[in-house]
């Protein structure tokens, strides 16, 4: 998994490339988590663009900075989703609390 | 056509790409679409890792095995695990469901093989492994 950020204003992009499951679920927790110390981000926005593999194992980091966000009344938005990750977010309901792009 | 298989690998959770490779290769032969092989790979990711983290609990020394068979256009994938079992399989099936939230899992693995293969079928006795059995007919995409 490899991870690129950029942060303008209130608003942490991050465009994950790679394969996201549980073996690198962990890393990629570790990674986010450490950008979102920083307070002033109100808005992750996930470019999903570059990933070709993605488990259940992905809900669960999403659904843990969603978690984290929205307790700060922030917001995460997803973008770039290829048919497989978009199968993945739909049947599982993602959409109905993450935005997308 | 009829074609069988079976791969034993150490519970690493680095060998969850490795299975999901495999099995992909593996199905290649039936000449599924893009979806199909995509939807077996997701699948067997999740059985996989199921048995690493709830079967064997995380400890990296044990065995985990796949086995495949082919049998014209119906795929069954069976993944196997001689850990620690499940008490309540129903429970274990539900969406959202997790036995361990610490880990931050999404609850949605049996959800996701379910969405993705046409039949999950799980044997499981407490102390006695897991088996899950999924079935797929290839349909080539259309």
């Amino acid at each position: 998994m490899e991870l690129n950020a950029q942060k303008r204003g209130p608003i942490l992009s991050v465009q994950l490339s790679g394969e996201l499951d549980h073996h690198s679920a962990e890393q990629t927790r570790i990674m986010l988590d450490t950008l979102l110390r920083d307070v002033t981000v109100h808005e992750l926005v996930l470019d999903l663009s570059g990933m070709t593999f993605m488990d259940s194992a992905g809900l669960g980091v999403i659904l843990g900075r969603f978690r984290k966000l929205s307790m700060r009344g922030g917001k995460v938005t997803v973008k770039g989703m290829n048919a497989s990750v978009d199968r993945i977010f739909r049947m599982s309901g993602l959409y109905a609390i993450v935005e997308r792009q | 056509m009829h074609n069988e298989m079976e791969v034993r690998f150490l519970s690493l959770s680095g060998n969850e790409s490795f299975a999901r490779a495999v099995a992909a290769a593996f199905a290649a032969q039936m000449n599924p679409g893009i979806e199909e092989l995509s939807d077996i790979r997701t699948a067997v990711s999740e059985a996989v890792t199921n048995a690493i983290i709830h079967g064997y609990d995380q400890a990296p020394d044990n065995i985990v095995t796949m086995q495949m068979e082919i049998e014209n256009d119906d795929l069954t994938v069976i993944v196997r695990d001689d850990g620690c079992g499940i008490g309540d399989i129903e429970l274990a099936r539900k969406p959202f469901f997790t036995s361990k939230p610490e880990l931050e899992r999404s609850g949605m693995g049996f959800s996701v093989m379910e969405a993705f293969m046409d039949s999950v079928e799980v044997q499981s006795a407490v102390g006695n492994g897991t088996v899950v059995t999924m079935r797929k007919r290839i349909r080539h995409g259309s």
